[in-house]
């Protein structure tokens, strides 16, 4: 068993090589519905032109994916020319898009013409409420001081949120706040009349409400436009120009829906979408059934995990061998790791990311780091405590320090450093499901996509597995422990 | 007439607590040695400066007429033996390895190793089935006497005993004694033994030297009458 995990992680690692060589145009997406669709178009528009794309959806944020671009992870992704100004640049006013061009030259990234809609704020209402007051525009509210705003807390804050709007459109009513996932329900239900959303939410046509015009043009533009590489092939910017113009705001609130309410893949919705715009030949869609996804998301959710807890093994045991003599030095190893292990993983994962960039180097070195404490606190532990009188005697009867350590201490010490490692490695399983939002894939992938699409059957895809392999990794440790530990030693020895 | 152990003008601290000073003694070869003395006498720590397990803070500790190597011990060490109270058996080892790891180490040869082990093992009157067991299944008495093999596996010219047969009832260890002169008849070396029990050292001891708060204060042959009250308290007599 422990054979074969080595060697499918051996082999993972050289298929993964050799994937590196061929170079496969790397599409980039974040982790909400309308990004991985968008970041779905780009790929096929390529794959319909014979080029290998790899994807890396699901990035948990904008700073996560455009450290991602700037540094070549990926290649390209779909970004909102908001976003790119504020969240980016923390640029001023509302800049146009040879200004955001200029201030991402210097980073080696490009902006492709943007695609036509605008997924900005926007003030909703339901259908009846509209016809009842003729609601067409915002500055139509005004006439009703009565309206009753339920606006989610962040709007209400943002200074470009409700503060400036009221005052732009000199709206008289007040405002509550309200949790955004409630929102539309307490609309239905007649309890609030107005709230905020996205202006191409999907859920806005499920619930048959009406948006708003901006008519005084009061909230900032988000364009959607690809970001690439500036160094990418010229043929392959063309080639992901071609979305261009394609999508108004009420085409893709449509497309989103398809996603959100009538639970089409994202591959099937893009599929059909560019088909219909003449920009790829065929919809054929290679959809990769539960089991071949199921299989590759397990294989590099164990290569990341056994990588990161192979190279903590070796490290905690290295580490805690080099302080155990020494008191002062072995409270400092432990002080160390126990401070790493308080840093919150997802912090940590972002810390990680101007280092490390994204991926799975960063992962498996978060994962590293958080696998050394329980390892080295195990492993120095177990040598510090072993029976004074048995060392005496091992030195008394003549053996050298590296056969004291083989034939006595560690052998004495396995025990405890085993429940180490298989604290460790549970633990990592678990936490190896944050990497997703960090692009390195993983049985994580679902659980993001998962989240995104509000969806708990592929939550499920990700989380089921995760958890059989916990258990696995457990039965496979008691095993082991079994194996090399005489019984009598691991019954004293093991914690309840 | 020297010894095979000496000490000349041994000194020895613990912190603060002087445990020897100027200490001159030697220990002859072929006899069994009892340094007999109270808990806190000093007779574990001069058994320790023996195998290079403690230092002399001044003076020089020689064994087959050279000071105890400072480094690369392990080699000096093989050609002493040592067994101590409580035993220290590895737990995670079962008896045969306990006994033979020393042989194991010195690349023997399997068949070596048994031989060797059931010779030690039939001399101590263990029971061949007792090989394979862990030294938790074992009796006090039983690991005990698997200490001793242990000690003695490479045959060793001096043998350390530190209080190697207390705790156990007294019946087995008059039984364990017996065993010992056995194998020392069988095995002769240099035995230096360390107990607090009188009665223990002059049954197994030639030579008998008692210490009292790092001081000799007596050295002469086995089976001779306690002469001052220290000796007798040692013998067990002296406590009214």
């Amino acid at each position: 068993m422990r054979r074969a995990v080595l060697l499918s992680i051996l082999g993972l690692s050289i298929a993964s090589g050799l994937a590196a060589q061929t170079r496969p145009v790397v599409i980039g997406g974040k982790n909400f519905t309308e990004s991985y669709l968008l970041a779905e178009m780009l790929a096929q528009i390529l794959e319909s032109r014979s080029v290998t794309v790899r994807r890396q959806t699901g990035l948990g944020g904008t700073l996560v994916a455009f450290q991602a671009l700037v540094s070549g992870e990926i290649d390209a992704y779909p970004e909102y020319s908001g976003t790119i100004s504020q969240a980016i640049f923390q640029m001023e006013g509302d800049p146009n898009e040879a200004e955001l061009a200029a201030a991402l030259t210097p980073l080696g990234v490009e902006l492709l013409p943007a695609l036509g809609f605008n997924n900005t704020y926007a003030l909703a209402v339901t259908s009846e409420t509209a016809g009842q007051y003729g609601l067409e525009r915002i500055s139509d509210l005004a006439d009703y001081p009565g309206l009753r705003f339920g606006l989610s807390h962040e709007f209400r804050d943002r200074s470009d949120g409700w503060p400036g709007l009221k005052r732009s459109y000199d709206l008289p009513q007040d405002s509550s706040g309200i949790e955004h996932g409630l929102a539309y329900q307490a609309l239905l239900e007649g309890d609030i009349d107005v709230t905020d959303a996205y202006s191409t939410d999907g859920d806005l046509l499920r619930y048959d409400l009406v948006v708003l015009e901006d008519d005084l043009e009061f909230f900032p533009s988000y364009l959607a436009m690809p970001l690439v590489r500036a160094d990418l092939d010229p043929d392959i910017k063309t080639a992901l120009s071609l979305l261009s113009d394609t999508l108004n705001d009420a085409t893709m609130r449509a497309l989103n829906a398809e996603v959100i309410v009538e639970e089409k893949s994202f591959a099937q919705v893009a599929s059909a979408f560019l088909l219909a715009q003449g920009l790829i030949d065929s919809g054929e869609i290679e959809s990769q059934g539960l089991w071949p996804t199921l299989g590759r998301n397990t294989l590099v959710h164990l290569k990341l995990t056994g990588i990161a807890v192979l190279l903590a093994c070796l490290t905690g045991l290295g580490l805690a061998l080099s302080v155990y003599r020494s008191p002062s030095l072995s409270a400092g190893v432990l002080y160390t790791a126990g401070l790493l292990q308080t840093i919150p993983s997802i912090a940590l994962l972002a810390l990680l990311i101007p280092i490390a960039g994204v991926g799975q180097v960063p992962a498996i070195i978060a994962l590293f780091l958080y696998s050394l404490l329980p390892i080295a606190r195990n492993a120095i532990t177990a040598l510090v405590t072993i029976d004074p009188l048995l060392r005496r005697v091992a030195v008394a009867l003549g053996l050298t320090e590296l056969q004291q350590l083989r034939h006595v201490y560690l052998p004495l010490a396995l025990p405890h450093v085993l429940a180490g490692v298989r604290i460790a490695a549970v633990v990592s399983i678990g936490t190896a499901t944050l990497a997703a939002f960090i692009g390195a894939g993983g049985l994580g992938e679902p659980i993001v996509t998962g989240l995104a699409l509000n969806d708990t059957g592929l939550i499920l895809q990700g989380a089921l597995p995760a958890a059989l392999l916990a258990l696995c990794a457990e039965l496979l440790f008691e095993g082991l422990e079994r194996w090399l530990v005489p019984r009598h030693l691991l019954s004293a020895q093991i914690p309840g | 007439m020297s010894g095979i152990i000496e000490f000349r003008a041994v000194a020895k601290h613990y912190g603060e607590t002087e445990v020897f000073r100027g200490l001159d003694l030697d220990i002859h070869a072929g006899f069994t040695t009892a340094l007999v003395g109270e808990s806190g006498s000093g007779k574990s720590t001069l058994l320790q400066l023996i195998n290079g397990l403690q230092r002399p803070d001044a003076g020089t500790v020689s064994i087959f007429g050279h000071a105890v190597p400072s480094t690369n011990l392990a080699p000096f060490r093989r050609r002493i033996g040592y067994a101590v109270q409580g035993t220290g058996l590895f737990p995670h080892m079962r008896v045969f390895r306990n006994i033979a790891l020393l042989g194991e180490l010195e690349g023997w040869s399997g068949e070596a190793l048994e031989s060797r082990t059931d010779e030690l093992m039939t001399l101590m009157a263990l029971s061949e089935q007792l090989k394979h067991r862990y030294p938790h299944e074992l009796s006090g008495g039983q690991q005990q006497r698997v200490g001793i093999c242990r000690a003695l596996f490479l045959k060793p010219e001096i043998l350390l005993l530190d209080e190697p047969f207390s705790g156990v009832d007294p019946l087995t260890r008059r039984d364990i004694h017996e065993r010992f002169m056995t194998l020392m008849a069988a095995e002769p070396a240099t035995v230096v033994l360390v107990t607090h029990d009188m009665d223990e050292a002059t049954r197994l001891a030639e030579e008998l030297i008692i210490i009292q708060d790092g001081k000799i204060m007596r050295r002469g042959k086995a089976g001779q009458q306690p002469d001052s009250a220290y000796v007798a308290r040692l013998f067990g007599r002296g406590d009214k």
